[in-house]
């Protein structure tokens, strides 16, 4: 009569919710009673709670939210405290980081002061949530591997914002606390730097992160396409392996010639996400400390090439007229 | 088709079309402007194009003035900048600048209607200078105007102010307690084609000389310091040229490297002059002009209004897409301004560049 599927499926199994396995020692209870969210069921498991907070899931969350309100009450600020023109222009606002002449000294609260503690508190909490991270799964008995991947994000965050401003002199070099401003500030780095495509780690953290979704569709393709067969149920597969999972292996080893294994395909998908931003953050690093301009670079190189010219060549007007009059 | 899936069905159908309705009609124009696979295109759209033709219509000269007469100096008094046109050129050039400047208004905005020799409206003060201005455009600045050159029409058109100008905004207050400051940038930067970066480019670039150019001319660092955020500044007038001229930035730069002039079109030297000449203008002609204008006409910081690109392209990759108009009227083209002419540079001859076909086809 009923009937069940993995995804989007019409009949969610409800079983008596409870708190899970009892905890050892050293560890905090779990927070809040589980309840049952049937909108949850249609995309994940329907159990919402409880949640394991724990002194340092709560110490990453005031740090994180410390420096969210940093950030939100100088954006509204900028606007003099109008709700609504916080709202309309939202994208807009930012928290700046200290202007370059600062260089690494302290600067007034109000010209990157407030951008030093927010991005301090910032960093801090994303540490003390690694470490969270790392010590839950340590304490379920799983591998670390989802730490290593946040960290891998946090090595990009801090290159950006610490490490490159560091080596650069100036802390007016990191990023602004801002959505169009980031965006505006990545597109004036790469000019600034003589185009960043020419940067040959930013090609690779390019590969990675279009690799990453090319297997995570390659991947969720699959195990969808052989649920039908169990497919979806994958630490089974990976001891026992059935048909679902031999037809998934033959149907690539038929399209492509090569096929990932039921715990390979997952050892590809976490070093393509890693990757991307530990490349990513190579790049940045170079930008401005070891290489100043990636075009010229790349014309060094041979890795840009020449093409012909459309038009007259034309000279820098600059050096045209020493001292006459344009 | 049950009720569940028809209202399912005109959601998606209306939130496509609410998503769509923020594009852009087609079809699209890409005109190529560089060697293939470079990304160097021009982006029209043909029934925009017909639309900005219309609104940069060259208004028809006047007939020619009959030639010989006396000089207007010896016919009329207090004439300082035109004393050497012929009493027949002298008018039509007064009819012209009425025409274009104050249209409504007519002599009397210039002129005290019982002595047109007075010289106590201020804006006759104004426009003496504005004919000096626009002679010094046309004579030493034929490497951004090339032959085509300006008239008061060129920013004017029709309007006793040119539509597009602008002026330093006062240092914001907040700038100065605990926090709010934005550092100049992080609004709606209509400058910056609505970006987020700084939003005022024409203090530091079109009035004050300051460094344009950021990026290092070679592959690894040898003393070049200029910032992420100097960046950001240079970009914001970027941005403002690019939409002065209703063009990207591969009009003038090319796509694979901003700063190199070798692969640069020509476009780009062209405008490299337009810099120097609009903060000229500023500097040399609308700013001595402050103590004339009353507080009404002054900006916030008590500046007056200045120029930059938007002043005269207004969207046009050349004012009024390139149609020669100063010829008509030799009063503003310095031919009986000899001492500003011989001062004219012998500088590299920029090759005026045809307007993309897109427009050609349109305005055909």
């Amino acid at each position: 009569m009923f009937e069940y599927q993995n995804l989007f499926t019409t009949v969610q199994p409800v079983g008596p919710v409870d708190h899970g396995v009892e905890l050892g020692h050293g560890n905090s209870p779990r927070t809040g009673e589980p309840l049952i969210v049937h909108l949850f069921g249609r995309i994940g498991n329907a159990q919402l709670g409880p949640i394991y907070l724990g002194g340092l899931g709560i110490a990453s969350i005031m740090c994180g939210m410390l420096a969210f309100n940093i950030i939100g009450f100088n954006m509204l600020a900028q606007v003099n405290w109008d709700p609504i023109q916080f709202v309309r222009q939202l994208f807009w606002l930012a928290l700046e980081p200290p202007a370059p002449q600062n260089g690494l000294h302290f600067p007034p609260m109000n010209q990157g002061g407030w951008w030093m503690f927010a991005g301090a508190l910032l960093t801090t909490s994303l540490f003390l949530w690694f470490a969270r991270t790392y010590r839950r799964a340590r304490e379920l008995g799983m591998g670390t591997h989802v730490a290593w991947a946040f960290l891998a994000a946090i090595w990009l965050f801090l290159v950006l914002g610490f490490i490159r401003p560091l080596l650069m002199g100036s802390w007016g070099e990191a990023v602004p606390f801002g959505i169009f401003p980031h965006l505006d500030w990545t597109a004036a780095f790469s000019i600034r730097y003589g185009n960043l495509f020419y940067n040959p780690f930013h090609m690779l953290s390019i590969v990675f992160l279009y690799g990453s979704a090319l297997l995570f569709a390659m991947h969720g393709g699959t195990i969808l396409a052989v649920s039908r067969f169990g497919g979806e149920r994958e630490i089974e597969q990976i001891t026992d392996r059935g048909t679902a999972s031999e037809r998934a292996g033959l149907f690539w080893r038929w399209t492509m010639g090569f096929n990932a294994t039921m715990e390979s395909i997952h050892r590809w998908a976490w070093w393509f996400a890693v990757l991307t931003p530990l490349t990513g953050g190579i790049g940045i690093l170079l930008t401005g400390t070891v290489v100043d301009n990636w075009y010229l670079w790349a014309v060094k190189h041979h890795v840009a090439p020449m093409y012909p010219a459309v038009w007259t060549p034309v000279v820098d007007p600059a050096l045209l007229i020493q001292g006459a009059k344009p | 088709m049950n009720f569940k899936q028809r209202s399912i069905l005109t959601w998606v159908v209306l939130s496509v079309a609410a998503l769509l309705s923020g594009c852009e009609r087609p079809p699209i124009d890409a005109v190529q402007h560089g060697f293939r696979g470079t990304a160097m295109a021009e982006i029209y759209n043909p029934r925009i194009v017909v639309k900005d033709l219309e609104k940069n219509v060259v208004p028809e000269a006047p007939p020619a003035a009959a030639p010989g007469g006396p000089a207007s100096s010896t016919v009329y008094q207090n004439v300082q900048v035109l004393g050497e046109l012929s009493v027949g050129e002298f008018a039509r050039t007064m009819v012209s600048m009425t025409a274009w400047v104050a249209p409504e208004q007519g002599c009397t905005y210039c002129h005290n209607a019982a002595n047109f020799a007075s010289d106590e409206k201020y804006t006759k003060v104004v426009a003496r200078k504005m004919l000096l201005m626009t002679r010094k455009v046309n004579a030493d600045y034929k490497t951004h105007v090339a032959a085509t050159g300006v008239t008061c029409y060129t920013c004017h058109r029709g309007n006793n102010i040119p539509q597009n100008i602008w002026f330093t905004a006062k240092p914001e207050a907040r700038s100065q307690g605990m926090l709010g400051d934005r550092a100049g940038q992080n609004t709606v930067s209509v400058a910056a084609a609505y970006a987020s970066l700084p939003e005022d480019p024409f203090t530091p670039f079109l009035l004050e000389a300051r460094e344009i150019r950021v990026q290092g001319e070679t592959a690894l660092p040898t003393g070049n310091r200029q910032s992420t955020k100097q960046t950001e500044w240079t970009y914001s007038l970027m941005n403002h040229m690019s939409t002065s001229l209703g063009v990207n930035c591969t009009y003038c730069h090319n796509s694979r490297s901003f700063g190199s002039w070798e692969t640069s079109p020509p476009q780009r030297v062209t405008a490299w002059y337009g810099i120097r000449m609009v903060r000229d203008l500023n500097n040399e002609y609308m700013t001595p002009l402050t103590s004339v204008f009353p507080a009404h006409r002054l900006g916030p910081t008590g500046d007056v209004a200045k120029t930059n690109c938007t002043t005269c392209h207004q969207g046009a990759f050349k004012p009024m897409y390139g149609r020669a108009m100063a010829k008509d009227y030799p009063a503003l083209t310095g031919a009986h301004y000899p001492e500003v002419a011989a001062s004219a540079p012998q500088v590299v001859a920029v090759d005026a560049a045809a307007p993309p076909a897109a427009v050609e086809v349109a305005a055909k």
